[in-house]
Parts: structure tokens; sequence; C-alpha cells
């Protein structure tokens, strides 16, 4: 025992998936990827951005819109307040302008330390003014998932961000634009059944659960347990709904390749 | 009537199903069409074509069914991904031969399963939502009954949306809400109130257009008033041209 060296607790993250304790200055070297068996850790959207974008290269846009009470609906104030001082964050999405690979590309990234990554107005609002700055510059859109779907707090307007954004996408798109979704864990509700599923290109981190319904509401209307790795980005690679499920550590270089073969722009002085 | 009241109205069985209003608007002018040519004809989703005052129009209807027979024949108006895939290829078909598009909307939301997620049920939903956006000929949608969240979304991105006095459209269904924010699924009458899904609330939030009365008599909706307030929608939506119809539409949307 004297020989072994002390180290405190904070400093081991044990691997929910295959236990081995990891040191966390070991498992942030790896982009928080398991070592031993490859489990995704959920990352911030702040690090996110750090992992994705070029350094120094991102903009924010609106970073400073914050959601209000719309519909006066109780306690909704306070949960605002709290999520904005525990994340850090105004709001379940951060959008901007970066480079990726050299490519100038609109750069949206949700936040599950937010409501869980709830779309609420603020949120389908700061994507749909992405997707607009990217049609008038002409410029790809990459947009990394994260969320437990629409926010109830937000009642019928909430559901109308699922619209709003659609409609931004769609005129992206008809302008012959480029749009990437990257599904991170969990990706399910609205924003499933919007703008992450309407990409060009739809990609995955290993083993993120997504889908329409939560796993426990299918359960409880089936009444039955769900076979192991439904909804997972594996079962929906072989259903057809994904086109390549990639590691977190591959997924910079893949968004460049994808950006490059569709003729985006580099950014002068880049090499 | 508070909200709790109108959730019990717009499920209620005694309600017109969307086969009702079919049968009193279009009656024997209505030919129906079957299936997504993908994988099935989505029993839930009522599609097809019909003549409204001389005019062809497409209808495509979420049926919830009258009875308990018909009822699980139809789901319980829960489509599945092919269903929303049926309303689209109909859709496409309206816009081909310039015909405009009613929906009736009257369902607990989409359904949530093994087969509906395998098929892709977000996918078939927000291709919907992106698809309705840019469609080149008039749609009006009616929620008649229930407006389940995305699964009625998906049938009511239109140029007007209209409900029904007691109808109600949510994001979430009030138990859903309950259960999920208080742990307690029976404080449903307080859900239904805070998530402003009446159509009086709905009305002053901008989302819907046009509220249809309800009267208290046994014919508990004026088919032949509604007939004519969709045919003249549909003359008035109708003279737009094209470009700004789309260009309005998607302002719609982007207020919110």
């Amino acid at each position: 025992m004297e020989n072994r060296p002390y180290i405190p607790d904070e400093l081991w993250v044990k691997c929910p998936v295959c236990k081995t304790p990891v040191l966390s200055a070991d498992l942030e070297e790896n982009l928080k990827v398991c070592p031993k068996c490859g489990y995704h850790f959920r990352i911030g959207a702040r690090q996110r951005i750090g992992i994705t974008a070029d350094e120094g290269s991102f903009e924010e846009f609106d970073a400073e819109m914050i959601s209000s009470n719309v519909i006066g609906f109780p306690d909704y104030t306070r949960k605002l307040k709290n999520a904005r001082l525990n994340s850090g964050e105004n709001e379940s999405v951060i959008t901007g302008l970066a480079t990726i690979g050299g490519y100038e590309t609109v750069l949206a990234v949700m936040n599950s330390q937010f409501m869980m990554g709830s779309m609420g107005t603020v949120t389908g609002e700061k994507i749909t003014r992405a997707f607009e700055y990217a049609a008038k510059h002409r410029l790809p859109v990459v947009i990394f998932t994260v969320s437990g779907g629409a926010r109830m707090q937000e009642g019928i307007l909430s559901l109308m961000q699922m619209a709003k954004t659609s409609g931004a996408v769609k005129r992206h798109s008809d302008a012959g634009l480029l749009y990437i979704t990257v599904l991170t864990d969990p990706t399910t509700g609205g924003v499933t059944a919007s703008f992450a599923m309407e990409g060009d290109v739809i990609l995955s981190e290993p083993r993120a659960l997504v889908g329409f319904a939560g796993p426990r509401v299918i359960e409880q209307t089936i009444r039955q347990k769900l076979p192991k790795d439904f909804q997972s980005a594996e079962f929906l690679l072989e259903k057809g709904f994904v086109d390549a499920v990639v590691p977190r550590g591959e997924l910079k270089e893949t968004l460049t390749r994808l950006l490059k073969l569709h003729g985006a722009v580099r950014r002068e002085g880049e090499k | 009537m508070n909200a709790i009241d109108c959730v019990t109205a717009a499920r209620s069985n005694d309600r017109p199903t969307a086969v009702d209003y079919i049968d009193r608007i279009f009656g024997d002018s209505f030919m129906e069409l079957h299936g997504d040519r993908r994988f099935a004809d989505d029993r839930a989703v009522i599609g097809g074509i019909a003549m409204l005052n001389g005019r062809p129009v497409t209808v495509i209807a979420l049926e919830k069914g009258r009875n308990l027979k018909e009822r699980m024949d139809r789901n319980f108006g829960s489509a599945h991904p092919e269903g929303y895939r049926k309303a689209l290829r109909l859709m496409k078909q309206a816009e081909k031969f310039h015909r405009p598009v009613i929906c009736l909307v009257d369902t607990s939301g989409a359904y949530c399963g093994i087969g509906a997620e395998e098929r892709g049920q977000g996918e078939a939903i927000a291709e919907n939502l992106m698809e309705m956006m840019t469609l080149k000929t008039p749609i009006l949608s009616i929620l008649i009954g229930e407006g389940g969240s995305g699964g009625a979304l998906a049938l009511a991105v239109a140029d007007e949306v209209w409900m029904m006095e007691n109808a109600i459209y949510s994001v979430i269904s009030p138990e859903g809400c309950a259960s999920i924010l208080w742990k307690d699924a029976t404080r449903t009458a307080e859900a239904s109130e805070c998530l402003k899904l009446t159509s009086q609330d709905l009305f002053k939030l901008g989302v819907i257009e046009r509220i249809i009365r309800e009267p208290r008599t046994a014919d508990s909706v004026l088919f032949d008033s509604l007939k004519n307030l969709i045919a003249q929608t549909f003359v008035k939506l109708g003279s737009v041209d094209t470009g700004a119809l789309l260009e309005r539409r998607y302002t719609r949307f982007r207020k919110f």
C-alpha cells in the first residue's frame, strides 16, 4: 500500500458501462471517451465547440438572447434562472460562425446542461436565425443535437418551433446548401421530429439514444420491455436513418471531409 | 368552460370524428386513396379527393373511430410513420394537380411503439413539416378534437389553422405534463390550465386564425356553414400568387 500513489477520489471517474475507473485527466485527454470500452460521456456545448471549431475561430451569434415565461407557466421563471446559473449559458443552444478544418460553417451546438436541451422559443429562434444567416451568406450548417424534446413550459409555442425551424431548414436546403446533423446522446421528441432528422447528411456518435418517443414512454404504451440497443445510433444506422456512426475522435475529420466534398469555402489564410 | 372540461369534450366519444366531417361536407364525392407506396396503408389516416362547391380538393384526416371496433381498426387515431408518409404523398399529388389541401386533425399523438420507431416516426414528421412549408398549393388545417403535439403538427403546417370551439391543441397531454413536472398524473386539471391548450387561448396566442362555434344542438357541428367557410377560404387563398402564399406561410410560423 505504501508504494501506491495516493490519488484523491475526484480525480477518478468510473465508466458507467464497463465500470473501469479512469483518471479524469486521461478521460479529458481522450475527449471524454472511455479508453477501455469506448463509451462516450456527455460533454458540454463549450467543450464540443472547442473540439470541433478551429482554435479561436468561433464567433457566437445572439449570445445575450434569453427566454421569458411566455405563457406564464408556474415556476418556469425560477427554472430558467437556475438553468442559467447551473449551466453558465443563456439557452439550450449556442450558435455562431466557425471554421472547421478551415471551412467556413455556421455551427449550432445544443446543451444538455440547460433544461436537458429542451427546445423553447429562444432555442428555435437561434436555430432559425442561424439557418437564415447561412442561407444569406451561402454557408453550410452543422448542428450537434442533444435534447429531451420540446419545452413544455412554453406550451404550444414550443411546438411551433418545430415548424419554424423546419421552414428555415427547407429554405436553406432549397438554396442548394449543405446541412449536416450530428446526433448525440440523447436526441428525442420534438427535436428528432424536426431539424435533427432534416440534415442532408446525418451522423451520430456511437451508442447515442435517438428516437421520437423516449424508451419509458414506449414501454408504458406497449407494456413490454424494449430490446437492448433499441433506439441506439447503431439501431438507426441499421434501419436506414443515419448515414454513419462516427466516434468523437474522428468527427472533426469527418465533418471536414464532408464540407470539402460539398465545395465549402476555405477562409483565406488557412492552409 | 374550464380547460379540463375542454379536454374532456375534445376526447368525448360522442364527438363527431373525421369521417363524419367528410360525409357531411363532401358526401359521395369523396374518393378514398390508400397507402404510402413505401410500407403500408395506415388506417389512422384517411386520404382522398373530393369535390367542394364544384372544385376538387385533397382531403387528409386523422380518424379515431366512432366505436371500439373502429377505434381499434384506426389505432385510436395515432398514426405510424406510414400514415404521415401517405399524407405527404397525397399532398404532393395535390400540388401536382393544383388542388387545395384540407387536413382534419384529431389525434392524441403520433404512435409510440417499436414499429413506429423502427420506421422513423421522427423522420416522417420532420419531413412533413419541411415539405408542407413549401407545398405549392393552399393548405387549411382544422383541429376537430385532440391536437396532440408533433403528431398533430405534422398535418397542421398550413396557410390557416382553425379549431373547433371545444378542440384542444397542445405540445404534451395534460397527463404527461403533470406526471413529468409534478410526478402526479392526477393533476391534469391544473396542467390543462397551464398549457394554454383551449381554442380561446390559442386564438389569443395567434396560433389559430379561427374558432368554429359548436352549438348545443342535436347537430353539434354546423356542417353547411363550415363547408361554405372552407370553400370561401380556398377561393381567397387560391387568388394569392404562389410565391406570396409561401412567403406568408413561412412568416406565419416564423413569428413564434
